[in-house]
């Protein structure tokens, strides 16, 4: 069925491989700027979302390295690598 | 010498230099070319069709183009311009549907036929400098030297980077594509859009699709699966209402692509960013011991009606390899010597096409076009198709009195900005 899945059902569909890292994290101190919440609307992979305390938080697994986390917040706010060689998302498609 | 980066541009290079006979080493982080890339869905072979002659009769190719659409899509209904000519249906063709895990797979196979190394699930971590010149690069602990390194490693090329050729992009020169491939039996494909053979269609799609921000969605027809998706400025999403996710999904529960994907099975979904800030968001192109190529040099291109980017990354690929032929024969590998790069840019399509089009990316972030014309094409075909119950208004007056002297004033603003493109 082609119908609206619904993010972790159409993440489920691709193949990822573990990480032993986490390749992007946010920078310590800054989970409260207002640049960071701006991922929350960009991530395809809807990985970054507000906590109660009003905090971004970010899910690595799911991550498809486009890259746009790092355009729309900068190296200021995010830690932000590639996985290991051989680790994250491999398309089988693409 | 050593690439950086196993996709188009990397490749391209890769093939061109073994094909001299010279050792190349191609580092990869995927688990194999293509297991990192991603595209809306075409490659126009025109540019780079006698650059690489032995290539084309044997490359794993989706399905020719040979119907273009474009849909100008309103909250309640779409009009379609669609375009089939008898030129593009006939050999050689100018564009195809691709997949880039298939194609560059199949491209890396080519370059090591030449005799490139290609090593995979290698991950780069950093460039190595001596007095301001790059020497080489450092990947999974080891330190491998090289008189040249070319950057191909992507929209966001931290190898660039490093070696301090350009900054950290910015959203405003950047877009997202992201994308869902949707499995359907073949037959249904051809029924479903009209195809005969291995023909393909392609459909873009302004307006309502990214509800007004810059962008649109995309169709194209592979042969057993359709790629679906979306592409928008990050700038415009950054300050958008609606998260990037429930964009495609709106954009899928469209009656217009509903009964296309209807009964399909979406295999993946994948995404990646695209420069589009066009030629005043390139960094530098080349310095002592490095060059840049693909997308690491920002080299991909909206200009509304075509999206493109993977022929500039294969011609940039070719390119980049021919400089460092030239530098080879001075063995000189410095910046003054690898300058040759963008004078071989300069006289290429490449440099052409991006001085043709500077003006495009100012141009198309009108916000107008993704908003106001699809509406207002909508309703005016709502109004002219429209037989009501009782006498219906005389056409003129009715378009007429939507294009009042401000709106033409408006448009004609419009159009005098679009004839720079």
């Amino acid at each position: 069925m082609s119908e609206v899945l619904g993010l972790k059902e159409k993440l489920g569909r691709n193949v990822f491989k573990h990480s032993e890292h986490r390749h992007i994290n946010i920078k310590e101190g800054r989970e409260k700027d207002p640049q960071l919440k701006k991922a929350v609307l960009v991530c395809p992979a809807g990985l970054y979302s507000v906590n109660d305390n009003g905090e971004v938080e970010l899910t690595i697994d799911g991550c498809l390295e486009c890259g746009t986390c790092r355009l729309a917040c900068g190296p200021e706010l995010l830690e932000w690598n590639y996985p290991d060689g051989g680790a994250g998302v491999q398309f089988r498609f693409g | 010498m050593i690439i950086v980066g196993g996709g188009l541009s990397g490749l391209a290079a890769a093939y061109t230099l073994a094909q001299e006979g010279l050792e190349v080493l191609v580092l990869e982080r995927g688990d194999y070319s293509g297991a990192k890339n991603v595209t809306g869905g075409r490659l126009y072979v025109n540019p780079v069709r006698e650059l690489f002659p032995d290539l084309w009769k044997k490359a794993p190719f989706e399905r020719f183009i040979a119907h273009e659409q474009v849909v100008m899509m309103a909250k309640e209904r779409s009009v379609t311009i669609d375009y089939s000519g008898s030129e593009l249906a006939v050999e050689p063709y100018q564009s195809y549907s691709i997949l880039r895990a298939k194609f560059d797979r199949w491209l890396a196979k080519q370059a090591e036929r030449k005799g490139a190394m290609l090593v995979t699930k290698n991950r780069v971590d950093d460039v190595i400098m001596e007095n301001g010149r790059v020497i080489g690069v450092w990947a999974g602990g080891e330190e491998l030297r090289s008189d040249v390194v070319i950057a191909c490693d992507g929209v966001l090329s931290f190898t660039a980077e490093k070696a301090g050729l350009r900054k950290p992009g910015r959203a405003n020169d950047y877009a997202v594509g992201y994308k869902e491939i949707i499995e359907l039996p073949l037959e249904v494909i051809e029924a479903r859009f009209n195809l005969e053979g291995n023909e393909g269609a392609a459909r873009l799609f302004m307006g309502e699709v990214t509800q007004g921000m810059f962008g649109g969605g995309f169709l194209y027809t592979n042969k057993e699966s359709i790629s679906l998706g979306v592409v928008v400025g990050i700038h415009d999403l950054m300050q958008g209402e609606v998260a990037a996710p429930e964009l495609i999904d709106l954009f899928k529960q469209r009656p217009e692509i509903r009964r296309l994907i209807k009964d399909g099975n979406t295999a993946e979904y994948s995404g990646h960013a695209i420069p589009e800030g066009g030629l005043k968001a390139m960094g530098k192109l080349f310095g002592d011991g490095i060059l840049v190529a693909g997308d690491a040099a920002g080299m991909a291109m909206n200009i509304g009606i075509t999206v493109r980017g993977m022929e500039y990354a294969l011609a940039s690929g070719y390119i980049a390899a021919q400089a460092y032929l030239k530098a080879r024969e001075r063995q000189d590998y410095s910046a003054a010597s690898l300058s040759v790069y963008q004078k071989l840019l300069d006289e290429s399509f490449i440099m052409k096409d991006f001085n043709s089009f500077k003006d495009a990316p100012q141009v198309l972030e009108n916000p107008r076009f993704f908003n106001y014309y699809p509406e207002m094409v909508g309703d005016m075909m709502k109004e002219i198709y429209e037989v009501p119950n009782g006498p219906k208004k005389k056409i003129f007056p009715t378009v007429k009195s939507r294009l009042k002297f401000g709106e033409l004033m408006a448009m004609a603003g419009d159009l005098r900005k679009v004839m720079k493109i």
